[in-house]
């Protein structure tokens, strides 16, 4: 983006992302960045908590999430960018909920003021769109994509990562499962595992294999799941996050 | 039946048609449902059922003892039962009163839930289910898998086969000759039946009413043609008006199978009156207890606000891998995973609250608004109120410190590259290779350091 200063923005990247995919990191902060804005993560945030949350431990996950809620809060205002669904979820949507229900007020009262302000990526990229597309290389291939969960019943995003990769230049194949779980949901992967593999089958053996080129989603930890499902049945499609597809200079592997 | 969810899991997953059963079945109810979308204000629908709910909930006894005066008024007798055994106590009792030899029932999953066939049973009596259904599953010798189509885990074909072992002759595997076949079976025990038993969908307080909703016509049959009718019905089975009525019904059948009516929608208000032609001398209904007043009050009181529509199910990406019996219990899906371990807490049914990926597609679709994944979590926090395992602790510990934070996560992107089948639980590991980390070092550190 030419002509004018960039937007601070504040980065909250998931813990999935830093530790199993920091290259998809910076296809995130590339892509805000030439969408207008400079982000920044706060050095003191670390996760939002869901993994206890999500298994009944609301003391445990408040632990976690207050340290990160305080690094949010502290830092400076604006949109919080979350590049993944299910994060964006927990703290939008049910930090008040956890702090309530281990009878933290003060930090319930943070949590709802900063609500609002929590952004999913792909909601903030497509709200940024502007008009400016250039130095932007048309791509052109079909894709999957997978809608996540949370993302798409809990904050209701369903056509703003379409019309992305519309907008990028890529087809997105019909995909007849494409709204079901992947079967991850966190500790349920590990408690029942092979009814998580089951539901990753069945969406898996309705991917139009031959017609895409890659599985795209915006939550890691369902793309982890599919991979790891995939590879594990020697299917080889790639999976990629959509921010490697927004990525102004392309999606890079380096695994 | 084995008594843990991952082997009955597993156990359904191994049955090779009955994903394609069940698939083919949710999928239909699903696709159906959606003609249910008619009503253009269908969230404020919704919303107003809920707060419906709600309301009668609140004053469910004042509620119950209104309906029960009405039923009385109308020349209906009321019992109440506390626990499964008082109203099998109840039911039988009647039945032996009135020298009982053949009974034939509708659908009702509270009879299930309470076993009330056995007990009647054990009493020497005919018991026959005539929902078609019901039926199957009761010639198979086997247990309902949905609360809405017992037998969607049977083929045509396994139908088949009952069915021509029954009538001792061959009967093609054709939905048709099949209805056929069971409806001139079922039609010799209605005429034969002493008693009729019904569950109940709701019962109307005002008039003291009792609603049901099928589309077999064969609860006209159970609740006119024998000389007693007893309802069986689930305490929270209640509306207050029959303007509620109407917001119920506008939803129930919409949810349960796109339909805007029910083919048949019977209103039994009291016994035959003088001068009706038909209808049973005596009404009975049994108002049952069974849990149910424990939950009310608690946090997760909305799940009293079910109305068995059974479109979480449907929906539900955990339901359509291992069906119903999985679940160990007549109610299975989203609302059985959160009813079963509240009306029966068990070791065997706590676990229940771990069927579930936490999608919240059941709630999304719940016309009642019932908010099922929240009660989920409820039940798992609840399940965990003794303390969090060792793990979760020492990770809350480390990840609320910065420092720790950082270290940990370097230290799971080194081993996830050179270990990962080491830090990740096995079962996890058979099915699936765990990823490579894409890109390598501390994402925070290399934007601050201004290299990305
Ligand atoms: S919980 Fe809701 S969706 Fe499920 S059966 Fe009950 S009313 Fe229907």
């Amino acid at each position: 983006m030419d002509g004018g200063a960039a937007t601070p923005l504040i980065l909250f990247p998931t813990c999935v992302m830093e530790a199993m995919a920091p290259a998809i990191g910076d296809a995130v902060v590339r892509t805000l960045r030439d969408r207008g804005f400079e982000p920044s993560i706060p050095p003191d945030a670390t996760c939002c908590g869901q993994p206890a949350w999500n298994a009944g431990h609301p003391h445990e996950a408040a632990t976690v999430a207050r340290t990160t809620l305080t690094a949010l809060a502290d830092a400076p205002p604006g949109p919080i960018c979350v590049p993944a669904g299910s994060c964006a979820t927990m703290m939008r949507v049910y930090w008040p909920e956890l702090f309530r229900r281990v009878g933290d007020e003060r930090a319930e009262a943070a949590a709802v003021d900063l609500a609002d302000r929590i952004v999913e990526f792909t909601r903030l990229v497509a709200a940024a769109d502007g008009d400016d597309e250039d130095g932007r290389a048309p791509r052109e291939g079909a894709v999957a994509y997978h809608h996540s969960c949370h993302m798409l019943r809990e904050l209701h995003i369903r056509d703003e990562p379409l019309a992305l990769l519309d907008d990028a230049g890529y087809t997105v194949a019909e995909w007849a499962d494409d709204e079901r779980c992947c079967g991850f949901g966190g500790l349920f992967s590990v408690k029942e595992p092979e009814i998580s593999v089951a539901m990753a089958d069945e969406k898996i053996d309705g991917l139009p294999i031959g017609e895409i080129e890659a599985l795209v989603g915006s939550d890691l930890s369902c793309l982890l799941q599919l991979e790891g499902r995939m590879r594990r049945r020697g299917i080889e499609l790639p999976v990629r996050h959509i921010a490697e597809l927004l990525d102004p200079s392309g999606p890079a592997d380096g695994r | 039946m084995a008594d843990d969810l991952r082997t009955r899991a597993k156990e359904a997953l191994a049955d090779p048609g009955l994903h394609e059963a069940l698939a083919r079945a949710t999928d239909r109810f699903v696709e159906i449902r959606r003609a249910g979308d008619d009503v253009a204000n269908l969230d404020a629908l919704k919303r107003a059922a809920r707060w419906q709910r709600h309301r009668v909930m609140e004053r469910l006894p004042e509620v119950l003892e209104r309906f029960a005066d009405a039923v009385g008024e109308a020349g209906g007798v009321v019992h109440w039962a506390a626990d499964a055994a008082e109203a099998n106590d109840i039911v039988r009792d009647l039945a032996t009163r009135h020298a009982v030899r053949t009974v034939v029932k509708s659908k009702s999953m509270l009879t299930e839930e309470i076993g009330l066939n056995e007990a009647l049973e054990a009493a020497g009596i005919d018991v026959v289910e005539t929902d078609l259904g019901e039926w199957i599953v009761q010639l198979a010798g086997d247990r309902p898998s949905h609360i809405l189509g017992p037998a969607i885990h049977y083929t045509r074909e396994r139908v088949a086969e009952l069915f021509s072992a029954r009538a001792g002759e061959e009967l093609p595997p054709d939905p048709e000759v099949l209805c056929a076949y069971a409806r001139a079976s079922l039609r010799e025990r209605f005429l034969e039946a002493d008693m009729g038993i019904s569950g109940c969908n709701f019962g109307v307080a005002e008039t003291g009413t009792v609603v049901l909703v099928t589309n077999e016509g064969n609860g006209r049959m159970v609740t006119s043609v024998p000389p007693v009718h007893v309802v069986v019905m689930g305490m929270e089975r209640i509306v207050e008006t029959w303007d509620q009525l109407d917001l119920m019904m506008t939803l129930l059948p919409r949810s349960a199978t796109g339909q805007q009516l029910s083919v048949y929608t019977t209103q039994v208000t009291g016994p035959r009156r003088d001068g009706e032609i038909d209808g049973p001398d005596e009404l009975h209904v049994v108002i049952v207890d069974n849990g149910r007043s424990d939950v009310l009050g608690t946090g997760s009181h909305e799940m009293l606000h079910c109305i068995r529509c059974s479109a979480c199910l449907n929906v539900c990406p955990v339901y359509r891998q291992i069906g119903g019996h999985a679940y160990g219990s007549v109610y299975s899906g989203p609302m059985g995973a959160v009813l079963t371990p509240l009306l029966d807490p068990s070791p065997a049914t706590t676990e229940l609250a771990n069927a579930s990926s936490l999608c919240s597609a059941c709630h999304e679709v719940c016309p009642v608004g019932i908010p099922l994944q929240d009660l989920l979590l409820l039940r798992r926090a609840d399940n965990a109120a003794g303390g969090a395992p060792a793990a979760f602790r020492a990770w809350a510990k480390v990840w609320s410190r910065p420092a720790g934070y950082r270290a940990s996560i370097a230290a799971i992107q080194a081993g996830a590259r050179h270990v990962p089948e080491t830090f990740v639980p096995s079962a996890w590991v058979e099915g699936r290779i765990v990823p490579r980390p894409r890109g390598r070092g501390s994402l925070r550190e290399r934007l601050a350091r201004g290299e990305i």
